[in-house]
Parts: C-alpha cells; sequence; structure tokens
C-alpha cells in the first residue's frame, strides 16, 4: 500500500505538499500531546496538595478518590495558621529575617568584591579570580564541619549568626557574575567619571548599579529562594523552636500532628504560596537566573 | 601656541595622573576585595585544611582532637555496615536521578522549542514543583504515595499495578525518592536545555537543511552535538547535588528511622547523624573527605571523557 502510494505523491506535487502538512499536523499535534500530559503529571501532585488541605480529614484518604472535598475547608488554613503547633506568623517573621538579612549581605559584599574583580586593577588579582572560580564548585559537604566547629567555638550555634553573618563576606558564584556583567560597562562610563574626581565607591553606586540592576535582580530572587527552602543550615544551626524558619516548623509540625493531614498540607502551602506569588511577580529573573546558572559552565 | 601648551601640560599632567590612579586602584581594590579574601580564608582555606586534618582524628568537640591516623577510614570502610548500606544507598539514588531528570530536562526542552504555542504555560508548570521546600514536597508526596489509599496507587490500580509500596517498603522507597526529585527538579533543567536550544545558530540547521538532512539527521548531528557542553554540566552538578540529598531523605525517613530497612539512610544522612548528634567529629569529617575524593575523582573523569563526546566550537576554529 505505501509503495503504491509513494510513486504518484513523488510525481504530483500538490500531493507531497499535501502530505508533509499533514505530517506537520501530525507532528505538531503529538508535541502537543506529550507536552500536555506531562505537564498533568506535575501539576496534579500540586493540585492535590491544594485539595487536601480544603478537605475534612476523613476525606483525606478514600476510595474512590474524592477531587472535590465537600464541605470546601477553609477554616482549615485558620487552624493550620493559628494552631500553638504551627506558630505561622513567627515562622514567616524568621524566615523573613533570614532571606532579608542574607539577601541584603550577599548583594552588597558581591558588588563591591565584584567590582574590584572587574573595574580595578592590582597585583594578584587574576589569581584570586582564578581561586575564586575553582571554589565555585566546591561541595558544601568539604567545609561543613570545621565551619560548624568554628561557629561553636564563636559561641554562634543556636542563633541566625551562623547563617547570616557569612553572607556578608561574599559568594563566588554571586561575584563571579557580577563580574561577567560589569566587565561589558565602558570604560569611557566610568573613565569620565574619575577624571571629574568621583571615588570608587560613587562610581559603583551611580554608574555600575544602576547598569547591572537584572543580574542584582537575579541574585536576590535566587538568594530568597534559597533561604526560604532551607532546611539542613537551620537544621544544624539554631536552637529552640521560637527561632525555627517556616520549613523547620513545618517539619515540626509533621513530628507532633503526624495524622492531621489536611492541615499539613495547608500549612505546606502556606509555607510556599509567597515564594510562588514572588514567582508570578518576577518570573524572568527566575529564568534568567537557571539559564545564568546553566550556562555558567559552557 | 595654546594648542601646544595644552598638549605639554598633558604631557606633564598623564604620568601623574596615571600614578596616583594606579596607587589609588591597588589601594581601593585590596579594600574591595577584602570580604571576600577574609571569606576564603575563613570559610572556605581553614576549614578544607581543617576538616582534612580532623579525618585522622578522634574528635568530639569536647576535647582538642586527638590524632588517630586512619582509624576513622578503618571504621569506615571494614567496621560500620551503615556506611556501607548509605553509600550503596546514594549511589542508587544518584545513578538514577541524575540521568533520568537529564533525560526529562531534555525532552521537555526539545519540544518546547518546537514553536510551540503557550510556551509561558508549559514552563511555569514544569518549574512551580521546584519552588516548593523540600520539606513541604516530602510530606505531599507521603500523602500521594500513601501504599493504599494514595492517589498513585489508586490511579495504577487503574492499570493492573498493584501493591507499591513506595516510602513503606525497602524496596520502593529509593524509587519514591527519585519520584520526587524528577518532580522538583526537572524543571529547571528543562530551561537550562531550554537556553542553550535556543543558542544554537539558525544558520547552522539551515545549512544542514540545504545540504539535505531530514528532522532526525538535523537532530542527531547538529542539535545534539551543540548541547553536549550542557549535558556535562548538568550531569556534574546533578551529581555534585545527589550525592548530597539530604532533606527528603530526612522527612521522609522520619529522622530517627532513615526508611524501612535503612533504605533511606543517605550518605549525608550518615554524617549528619554522627556530626550533630554523636558529636564525633573526626568520623564525620573522614566520610566528608571520601565525598570530596570521590566527587573529584568523578568529576576529573567526565572533563576527562568530554574530549570524546562534547563538542567545543572552538576546536573547529583552531
Amino acid at each position: 500500500m505505501q509503495s503504491e502510494m509513494a510513486s504518484p505523491a513523488v510525481l504530483d506535487p500538490a500531493g507531497l505538499k499535501r502530505r508533509r502538512l499533514i505530517r506537520r499536523v501530525l507532528w505538531k499535534g503529538l508535541v502537543y500531546l506529550v507536552l500536555t500530559a506531562t505537564a498533568a503529571l506535575f501539576v496534579v501532585p500540586f493540585l492535590w496538595l491544594i485539595i487536601t488541605s480544603l478537605k475534612p480529614l476523613e476525606q483525606v484518604f478514600t476510595d474512590p478518590l474524592i477531587w472535590i472535598p465537600h464541605p470546601i475547608m477553609w477554616s482549615n488554613y485558620v487552624e493550620a495558621l493559628t494552631t500553638p503547633a504551627f506558630r505561622f506568623t513567627l515562622l514567616l517573621r524568621n524566615t523573613l529575617f533570614y532571606v532579608v538579612t542574607t539577601t541584603i549581605g550577599t548583594l552588597i559584599s558581591s558588588v563591591i568584591v565584584a567590582y574590584a574583580f572587574a573595574r580595578l586593577r592590582f597585583a594578584g588579582r587574576d589569581i584570586l579570580f582564578t581561586i575564586t572560580l575553582s571554589t565555585m564548585m566546591l561541595p558544601s559537604i568539604v567545609t561543613l564541619i570545621p565551619t560548624y566547629v568554628l561557629f561553636k567555638w564563636l559561641g554562634w550555634v543556636g542563633s541566625y549568626a551562623p547563617l547570616v553573618v557569612p553572607a556578608f563576606f561574599g559568594s563566588a558564584f554571586n561575584i563571579f557574575l557580577l563580574r561577567q556583567f560589569m566587565t561589558t560597562i565602558p570604560w569611557d562610563l566610568t573613565d569620565a567619571a574619575y577624571v571629574d574626581g568621583a571615588n570608587d565607591f560613587v562610581i559603583l553606586w551611580k554608574i555600575v548599579v544602576p547598569l547591572i540592576t537584572p543580574a542584582l535582580l537575579v541574585i536576590a530572587v535566587f538568594n530568597i529562594m534559597y533561604t526560604w527552602n532551607d532546611f539542613f543550615g537551620p537544621l544544624i544551626y539554631l536552637g529552640d523552636s521560637n527561632q525555627y524558619p517556616l520549613v523547620m516548623g513545618l517539619y515540626a509540625f509533621r513530628t507532633r500532628f503526624s495524622i492531621k493531614w489536611n492541615l499539613l498540607m495547608a500549612a505546606s502551602l502556606a509555607t510556599c504560596f509567597p515564594l510562588i506569588a514572588l514567582f508570578f511577580v518576577a518570573q524572568r529573573y527566575f529564568i534568567e537566573g537557571i539559564t545564568l546558572t546553566g550556562l555558567k559552565g559552557v | 601656541m595654546s594648542h601646544s601648551s595644552t598638549f605639554t601640560s598633558r604631557m606633564t599632567h598623564l604620568p601623574r595622573l596615571r600614578l596616583t590612579r594606579k596607587a589609588r586602584e591597588t589601594i581601593t581594590g585590596y579594600l574591595f576585595v577584602l570580604p571576600w579574601l577574609i571569606a576564603l580564608l575563613v570559610f572556605i582555606a581553614y576549614p578544607m585544611v581543617a576538616s582534612f586534618y580532623f579525618s585522622f582524628t578522634e574528635y568530639t568537640m569536647l576535647k582538642p582532637p586527638r590524632f588517630i591516623g586512619l582509624d576513622n577510614f578503618n571504621t569506615m570502610f571494614n567496621k560500620d555496615p551503615l556506611y556501607w548500606k548509605s553509600v550503596e544507598n546514594t549511589a542508587y539514588y544518584a545513578f538514577f536521578s541524575v540521568p533520568l531528570s537529564i533525560a526529562i530536562g531534555l525532552i521537555l526542552a526539545l519540544l518546547l522549542n518546537q514553536n510551540v504555542k503557550g510556551i509561558g504555560f508549559y514552563r511555569t508548570a514544569f518549574y512551580l514543583p521546584g519552588l516548593v521546600p523540600a520539606v513541604a514536597s516530602t510530606l505531599l508526596w507521603m500523602v500521594l504515595l500513601d501504599p493504599k489509599l494514595g492517589l498513585v496507587n489508586l490511579t495504577l490500580r487503574i492499570f493492573g499495578i498493584e501493591g507499591i509500596g513506595w516510602l513503606r517498603s525497602a524496596a520502593w522507597s529509593k524509587p519514591a525518592l527519585i519520584l520526587m526529585a524528577l518532580w522538583g527538579g526537572s524543571g529547571s533543567t528543562m530551561i537550562i536545555f531550554l537556553a542553550a536550544l535556543k543558542e544554537i545558530p539558525q544558520s547552522l540547521v539551515e545549512a544542514a537543511m540545504i545540504d539535505g538532512a531530514n528532522a532526525w539527521q538535523r537532530f542527531w548531528n547538529v542539535t545534539i552535538p551543540l548541547i553536549t557542553p550542557t549535558i556535562l554540566f548538568n550531569l556534574i552538578m546533578g551529581i555534585i547535588g545527589s550525592f548530597q540529598v539530604f532533606a527528603s531523605a530526612f522527612v521522609a525517613g522520619t529522622g530517627n528511622t532513615a526508611g524501612p530497612l535503612n533504605s533511606l539512610l543517605m550518605y549525608m544522612l550518615h554524617l549528619y547523624r554522627y556530626a550533630f548528634r554523636y558529636y564525633n567529629m573526626g568520623y564525620a569529617s573522614a566520610m566528608a573527605l571520601v565525598m570530596f575524593l570521590v566527587l573529584v575523582v568523578l568529576t576529573v573523569a567526565l572533563m576527562r571523557s568530554s574530549r570524546y563526546w562534547v563538542y567545543y566550537e572552538s576546536d573547529e576554529r583552531n
């Protein structure tokens, strides 16, 4: 049948065109089918988080599955966010403290250090920069224990200091990223300011920073995402539950109330909701950030 | 006349300006890198050296470290069966999660690169799970993967698949963990690949088309070689990340038990227990050192292998 069809098609340009069109439509259809099916696989678990958070407890585990809770328990959120087992406002405040201080710290320090690497000439700069690059892939595990011992010795364990203070000394990847952005700024722009007598702080603040704002936002967004979700750091460094950030509070909530899955899901959603809201506001910087981290190795 | 005078004044002016500027650059340069210099010394160089030294000591933080030679390594390799269990679990996890995440990320990126409409919607759908913190996503998957009444098993039952115990079974707990990792991590891998695909010069694809290459040949001989650097990068970062998996195993294994029959006892979890529960810092440092050396060897091996399978554009120009 196929060989029968093939020869007339070659001779008939209109038929060839039509077959190409059909093939393209079929291909597109297949692409959309696979994409939509996969998207469903990614979205449904998330939907289930929302659905479960709105169920009465006895509807969480049922056979057959219940897709629409009846009644819809909005009160789960009130209960989850006000229960003494999950002190949401306190946890949120701690998370915000951790997020805001480290973001400010890493932005300030990384910008200043990157400026030195990008715009100033001094002996040993290039070696130092090479060392900086080589530390980017260093797994945190090799520095973990002595760093902990150091903070213990300083009496900082049991507080946010070990989590926050290092941010004010720069991070290799952020420095690298900002330096790459800064090297693209034309020298004429800063030279003119030099001649006018501006010092490096003024140039950095007035000329360089406004030009690299997108890179700063990428770094801010990434730091927010990292610290918001950080579990290991708070787990080893923080002391009592008054200091816990949201993820730690969620973990503690789970160990106490392992049965109330609907409230646990409501608390889980509340924990990631601010980050998701930020994603929808600043999606561009999330995507750019991932792209930049991905291309740095190329 | 006036022209030449400005010229001479510039002549005398310039070297002085340069000198002061050079000195100023040196001073401000060191001043500006100072925080990072401190970080390099205090948070990277010192801990690396100290971690190496601690590996050969008995150190509980109550007394100064006591040198014990290779005892920690001897205990690790010969007397601690849970150490090997954690190696086995971590290797299993990395062996499946890294290639699967790259494959899924790449396939999704290739599909999204087909000029599809609504790319923003799909991208968001694939990336959204990455925003859910590991603790929350693990709790969610504990609900989804409930052996009797979870969404996953009740759906699988329709296809006649029954009896997968997921996190409650020693055989299925690691696949469950891998599933969670793929759900949370494929989206960002996809975005990285999508960016790499967009970088491919259209002229190369068109040239191949003119030479008579069909869609499959264009894919296999143009697209794939051009994104091999991105595959290498994702491979290395994926290995480093998956070797250090912690939060999902910690939560799913409910802290103390590490899953049925220690099936979720990951390397980092074992290390965490020795370091922060038993305060056996020497042994934990030794574990960290071994992990580091393995990662270095793997990374170097992958980098070396790259000359056989990774395409670098600059090679062609030489």
